[in-house]
């Protein structure tokens, strides 16, 4: 413990961190956060690491945080646990077919996690007019943009991309055009 | 609270504790009567109420969800009816009922909506009525309505809108920017726009705090008492009188009629299953406009072989429903209509049906903001928009605070067809038979919507949106918040279920006081619907005292 905030206090003394040690700080804490094996109820890792792969790119990571960050899997998951828990069926399925599409479409292919930001597109676009898909952008969509109490809208990735806010109180002028006659 | 015993005899048992309910609740106990009020939902306060968009949007914590009451559709009698996976109908299961999560939109009716058949005649396929009262019966209790709850407006900037006793008791709620886009743009096409009225506080009002702004009002519980809630407002008054108890969890299924043809009380589920008789001397319907028709339906009798108060055969027919497309624009800079109330202006130059329209049919428009951050995600982009990666999550991150609606509250037709009956192979969850909606609009409600359409996109092209589309599919209407007519109120008991104080042609001492008992629907029916609640509950008091019921 001690050793731990010591060397974290030193790491954070250190002179401004450059773009590219932050976005793997970031990386890293991310994979040690999607390898944390007992954080799934119903997925299992495997099932986890390939769906979200589509998840990230119905929302990819650019210039801000994507599903990946967010958390979206594990929104996913305990949604499959609980309040979705009869859709359980559609993802088994609906993976299992876009499994195929994959191999259809990248025959040489290991796992939709494997395949290229291009590749991954591709095999959407190849399934986004399914019911799977609907049902797998609502989950990502709820995941990214829902309270953060179901698991994902991590560091309020969501809310902060739109730029909204959850406070209980706010004050007019709300926003341009009723400010306008004030200015 | 007071509590009853169920074998103890009280004077009115009030079935559903909502907008109408809450009401009769206080009025009658004010009034020195014993009152028990079954409401299905549970007794939730306003510490339960969270910001939580997926709870009450996804996965109905304040509403009725069809896991567990299910609904079948058909549009005519015709066709088989299907079991939906989307509520066609959804009404507040609580305490407060609707009234803790609506709008909160508190529009008055105008006088000529109390005689639409004198005015326009009759229209081919609806059973357009006057009603049996006038808005000069009833405006004394939106007055009053208006005054106990806390209603924030503007009176007289409305110029259409009918004469008043009072003015508001308490002023608008400040103008968005959606308000002021819509302000502008209506008054240069010569329009006239007006604060809308809201049943949130605009200022401190009897011991609740005025409107913080969160932005959490539809679909939400308002958790610091500024909506103006029967929970929030009547029923801890009807509480304290020491004469009325509130029973949630408490679902009925049936009303008991005697041999004399009078009714006796009510069974009902408790929070356990188990079947509970309520008895009393009275009985008052206020479940809503479709509950009230269904446990009607379901209380069948020897005296009552069709279903209670049902002679005439016309309990749930007269269906009406809210109306209304949805045009959208998008600007420049940000609207961030995400914080404070949904709506602050609205319009009803289009409000009385005109002949030159070409069809029967009229409404208010207001300008609003319905989407929260993941129902903007999943429907709010204009269509053509990507739906997913780069560019769509870009698009929803520059739209989201960019974006307005402009929502048409229009007419909709009573028809005898459209109705409300029991589905006789599909049943909830407490082994009782599922609501059957029967459902088609009129034509001339569809063109009166597309008529208001047109206008909405015309308010906004003056405002000069830098994107203007509009959603006219039968889902854009899903759910449908407004359940109306299904009881309807009249003189004749050949033509209506309930007399003009709400008592059923058929049984003295049954009353209906809810959306059902609406003759026609415009626009915005919770103020009428508590208005028309005080006024029953000031004739039922009266004939009480003098055993007249």
């Amino acid at each position: 413990m001690t050793d731990n905030r010591i060397s974290r206090r030193a790491w954070l003394a250190l002179a401004p961190l450059s773009a590219a040690v932050l976005a793997a700080q970031e990386h890293a804490h991310e994979v040690m956060r999607s390898a944390r094996p007992a954080a799934f109820s119903v997925l299992s890792s495997e099932e986890a690491r390939e769906i979200e792969a589509l998840a990230s790119q119905i929302i990819p990571s650019d210039d801000s945080p994507g599903a990946r960050e967010a958390g979206v899997i594990y929104f996913i998951d305990r949604a499959l646990a609980t309040f979705d828990a009869d859709k359980g069926a559609l993802y088994t399925e609906g993976m299992r077919r876009t499994q195929a599409n994959r191999l259809e479409l990248f025959p040489n292919s290991q796992s939709i996690a494997a395949l290229r930001p291009a590749e991954q597109i591709r095999l959407l676009q190849a399934i986004e007019n399914t019911e799977f898909f609907d049902l797998l952008r609502t989950h990502t969509i709820l995941g990214f943009f829902g309270n953060p109490s179901y698991g994902g809208n991590r560091d309020l990735a969501g809310w902060k991309l739109i730029g909204f806010e959850d406070r209980f109180h706010f004050e007019p002028p709300f926003g341009y055009y009723d400010a306008e006659p004030q200015r | 609270m007071k509590q009853f015993q169920p074998s103890e005899e009280v004077d009115f048992l009030v079935i559903g504790a909502g907008a109408a309910g809450g009401i009769m609740a206080k009025e009658l106990s004010s009034a020195g009567f014993s009152v028990v009020v079954l409401e299905q939902g549970p007794y939730l306060r306003e510490k339960d109420f969270e910001h939580d968009e997926i709870k009450y949007t996804r996965l109905d914590a304040m509403t009725n969800n069809l896991k567990r009451q299910p609904q079948t559709l058909r549009k005519s009698t015709a066709e088989p009816a299907r079991v939906l996976s989307d509520k066609f109908l959804q009404y507040g299961r609580q305490v407060g009922g609707g009234s803790v999560h609506f709008t909160a939109n508190y529009w008055r009716l105008w006088e000529s909506d109390f005689q639409q058949k004198s005015r326009h005649g009759g229209v081919s396929g609806a059973t357009l009525a006057d009603w049996p009262i006038t808005y000069a019966d009833l405006e004394p209790y939106y007055t009053k309505a208006e005054e106990e709850l806390g209603i924030s407006g503007l009176a007289g900037a409305n110029p259409f809108e009918a004469w008043r006793s009072k003015p508001y008791p308490l002023p608008p709620l400040p103008v968005k920017s959606s308000g002021v886009i819509f302000e502008r743009a209506t008054k240069q096409l010569g329009l006239h726009p007006f604060p809308a009225p809201m049943a949130i506080l605009s200022q401190p009002y009897r011991g609740r705090g005025a409107c913080l702004h969160c932005g959490f009002c539809e679909y939400f519980g308002c958790e610091v008492r500024a909506k103006s809630s029967t929970l929030a407002t009547v029923i801890p008054i009807a509480e304290k009188t020491g004469r009325c108890e509130i029973r949630p969890n408490s679902y009925t299924r049936k009303i008991e009629t005697g041999a004399n043809g009078r009714v006796t009380g009510a069974v009902y589920f408790d929070a356990n299953r188990r079947e509970v008789f309520q008895k009393a001397r009275a009985v008052i319907l206020c479940a809503n406009g479709n509950e009230t028709p269904r446990l009607l339906l379901m209380s069948k009798s020897s005296r009552f072989p069709q279903g209670l108060a049902n002679s005439n055969g016309l309990v749930g027919k007269n269906l009406m429903v809210d109306a209304g497309f949805e045009a959208f624009g998008l600007f420049e800079h940000p609207l961030n209509e995400f914080k404070s109330v949904q709506t602050t202006r609205a319009i009803h130059d289009f409000y009385e049906p005109d002949p030159k329209r070409g069809h029967y049919g009229g409404g208010g428009i207001d300008a609003r903001f319905d989407f929260y951050p993941a129902s903007f995600a999943l429907f709010g982009l204009p269509p053509g928009a990507p739906r997913w990666g780069r560019e769509w999550k870009a698009m929803v991150a520059k739209n989201f605070t960019r974006t307005l609606t402009l929502l048409a509250h229009a007419t909709c037709l009573p028809q005898e067809k459209n109705s409300i009956t029991l589905d006789p192979d599909v049943k909830d969850a407490w082994g009782l038979p599922a609501t059957r909606i029967t459902f088609d609009f009129h034509p001339d409600d569809m063109r009166n919507m597309k008529f208001l359409l047109d206008r909405q996109v015309e308010i906004l092209e003056a405002a000069r949106a830098q994107r203007i589309w509009t959603d006219t599919t039968d889902l854009s209407l899903l759910p449908h918040n407004h359940l109306l007519g299904t009881c309807r109120m009249g003189d004749d008991p050949k033509t209506s279920v309930v007399d003009r104080y709400h008592r059923a042609h058929d049984v003295p001492n049954l009353f209906m006081v809810d959306g059902s008992s609406l003759v026609t629907a415009c626009c915005q029916p919770t103020c009428t619907i508590q208005a028309l609640a005080y006024r029953a509950a000031d004739h039922i008091a009266g004939a009480a005292r003098h055993a007249a019921i």
